[in-house]
């Protein structure tokens, strides 16, 4: 064994160990003191839920993560775009940057309730805007800091050079900013799965992972709520593993081994 | 022609303000062509806002600077001059040798072009097998003669270098002084040269310039006079004893007046 998986096993191992003791522990808990499987279902009835619905999980995914990709796609463009904008006009950074920061700390997803007025009550839009605005205020914090941030002695490099404002953003801000982004996305991706299930919670059709999880517990089939729960965990974590791996992919010399030390 | 003429020069940080610095005042100076001149002083005397102004990165407060007969502003604009900075600057996301690029890259040329003069710039710093490493994956040191490479790969006339060699060490830094000085030679350079050693200064230069701060000033020009080419001989000649002590006593002098400290004796 090499040593690089060598070293993958042994920071693999220990969370393996400790989850798979943790699904044991939580079956023999059900098991020994004969939890109602309205109030916990065993991992076990979960998973066969989980298979036996194989399906229906699965399509109630499609749609939620559907929501989820579409916001978040267009929530990181919007958000690249509007971050280039406000670092060419300071005037506006000062404006926004404040307001941005403080709509990302309150739950503005809560906002889908008023759009869903705005639409057809079939439509998918008004969750996919809710995940587009999370999105987007996330990526515009973080890559604003990327393009103004830069270090002093690089700005004062390139004038020495008489470089031109858009040669500094080309070779300074742009690629400066471009760890701040896969910052972000490994913030947003997440948020964007929490974001489309949170919205259905708010009407509209109940095809989505978020009102399949409401309306299985509303009528009592506690384990299959479990099994689209179980659904929704692995679709966070799908988008959480594909964003850190694109940061990996985009880093000169290796993701997260690059040192924030010394100019 | 002289290739710096500083006239008169002053420089106010803050002016007004409860915070203001004079970091300069008073200051004239004039460089002649292929000379070698280098700032001495304790810290915070303003060789490197000195330095800054004469890049037209800073503007000054009073007085005027030319450079090659320009405006400073126009000799930035044409890269008349090349600096290296206290920092080496150098940007983590390109390799060792994308960064001696860049100027180049800025002044449009060609991609070969590039690469082979930034290769050239490596093989003088004596980091060639590193060309393809990232500024963090180097020492300090090496980060320093990266820096001071990217200076150079423009062939610029007149060089500003600020503490270039302050994190290298003892024989890195012998070396590297020889270095600069055969490319000098070669090149007919002119340089301002920021450093706090005396031996450092005395070696390299035609004259030292010693400053005392608040206000920055200019108390004193030492001349070297060696004679000849200057090679490690020169460290055990007499002369370079003799400027060595001329430039300590200028500097003494700055010390019982001003409190101050920072000037390495090595
Ligand atoms: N941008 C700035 N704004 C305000 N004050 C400044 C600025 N840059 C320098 N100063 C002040 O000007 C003075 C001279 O600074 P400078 O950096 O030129 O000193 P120095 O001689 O290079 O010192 P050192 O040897 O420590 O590098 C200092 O008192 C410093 O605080
Ligand atoms: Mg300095």
């Amino acid at each position: 064994m090499s040593s690089r998986t060598a070293s993958i096993a042994r920071s693999a191992l220990p969370p393996a160990v400790f989850g798979v003791g943790f699904l044991a522990l939580w079956e023999l808990v059900v098991k020994g003191f004969d939890l109602k499987p309205y109030f916990l279902a065993p991992p076990s009835k979960i998973w066969q839920k989980f298979t036996e619905n194989f399906d229906l999980v699965w399509g109630a995914t499609k749609v939620s993560g559907t929501n989820a990709l579409v916001g978040l796609l267009v929530g990181t463009a919007f958000g690249i775009v509007m971050s280039l904008v406000l670092s060419r006009y300071r005037v506006l950074s000062d404006l926004v940057t404040p307001l941005a920061i403080a709509l990302n700390a309150i739950p503005i997803f809560v906002l889908v309730a008023v759009l869903n007025n705005m639409f057809a009550i079939t439509s998918e839009v008004p969750r996919r805007i809710m995940v587009t605005l999370v999105v987007y205020f996330i990526v515009l914090v973080n890559v604003a800091r990327g393009l103004t941030q830069v270090s002093a002695t690089h700005v004062e490099l390139m004038r020495s050079y008489a470089a031109s404002e858009v040669a500094i953003l080309r070779k300074v801000r742009v690629p400066n900013a471009v760890p701040y982004l896969f910052t972000s996305l490994k913030i947003a991706a997440p948020a964007s799965v929490i974001t489309a299930f949170v919205s259905e919670y708010f009407g509209g059709s109940q095809n989505g992972l978020g009102s399949r999880i409401a309306s299985n517990i509303a009528n009592s089939k506690n384990a299959v709520a479990w099994a689209y729960v179980l659904g929704a965990c692995l679709l966070g974590l799908t988008f959480y593993v594909i964003s850190s791996l694109l940061e990996g992919a985009a880093t000169p010399g290796g993701g997260s081994k690059r040192a924030k030390k010394s100019r | 022609m002289s290739a710096v003429e500083i006239r008169n020069l002053g420089k106010i940080f803050n002016a007004g303000s409860s915070n203001q610095v004079d970091a300069l005042v008073d200051i004239d100076l004039s460089i002649a062509s292929g000379e070698f001149v280098s700032l001495i002083g304790p810290s915070g005397c303003g060789k490197s806002t000195l330095l800054r102004l004469v890049a037209n990165l800073l503007e000054p407060t009073s007085g005027d600077i030319a450079v090659n007969g320009k405006s400073a502003k126009q000799a930035r604009l044409d890269q008349d001059y090349g600096m290296a900075f206290q920092q080496s600057g150098l940007f983590d996301w390109r390799t060792v040798v994308k960064n001696i690029e860049l100027p180049l890259e800025l002044k449009g040329w060609d991609k070969a072009k590039r690469r082979e003069r930034a290769l050239e710039m490596l093989e003088l710093v004596k980091l060639a097998d590193f060309a393809e490493h990232f500024p963090w994956q180097l020492s300090g040191g090496m980060q320093q003669r990266v820096a001071i490479a990217r200076a150079l790969a423009v062939h610029p006339q007149l060089l500003l270098m600020d503490e270039p060699f302050g994190a290298l060490d003892e024989m890195t830094r012998e070396h590297m002084q020889g270095e600069l000085l055969s490319i000098c030679r070669r090149t007919g350079s002119t340089v301002i040269f920021v450093t706090h050693s005396i031996p450092e200064a005395v070696y390299l230069s035609n004259r030292v310039v010693v400053m005392s701060p608040r206000p920055g000033r200019i108390t004193k020009i030492v001349d070297v006079t060696i004679e000849g080419e200057r090679t490690d001989a020169t460290r055990d000649n007499a002369a370079f004893f003799a400027g060595i002590t001329a430039v300590r006593e200028a500097l003494r002098g700055v010390e019982m007046s001003a409190h101050v400290r920072g000037i390495e004796d090595r």
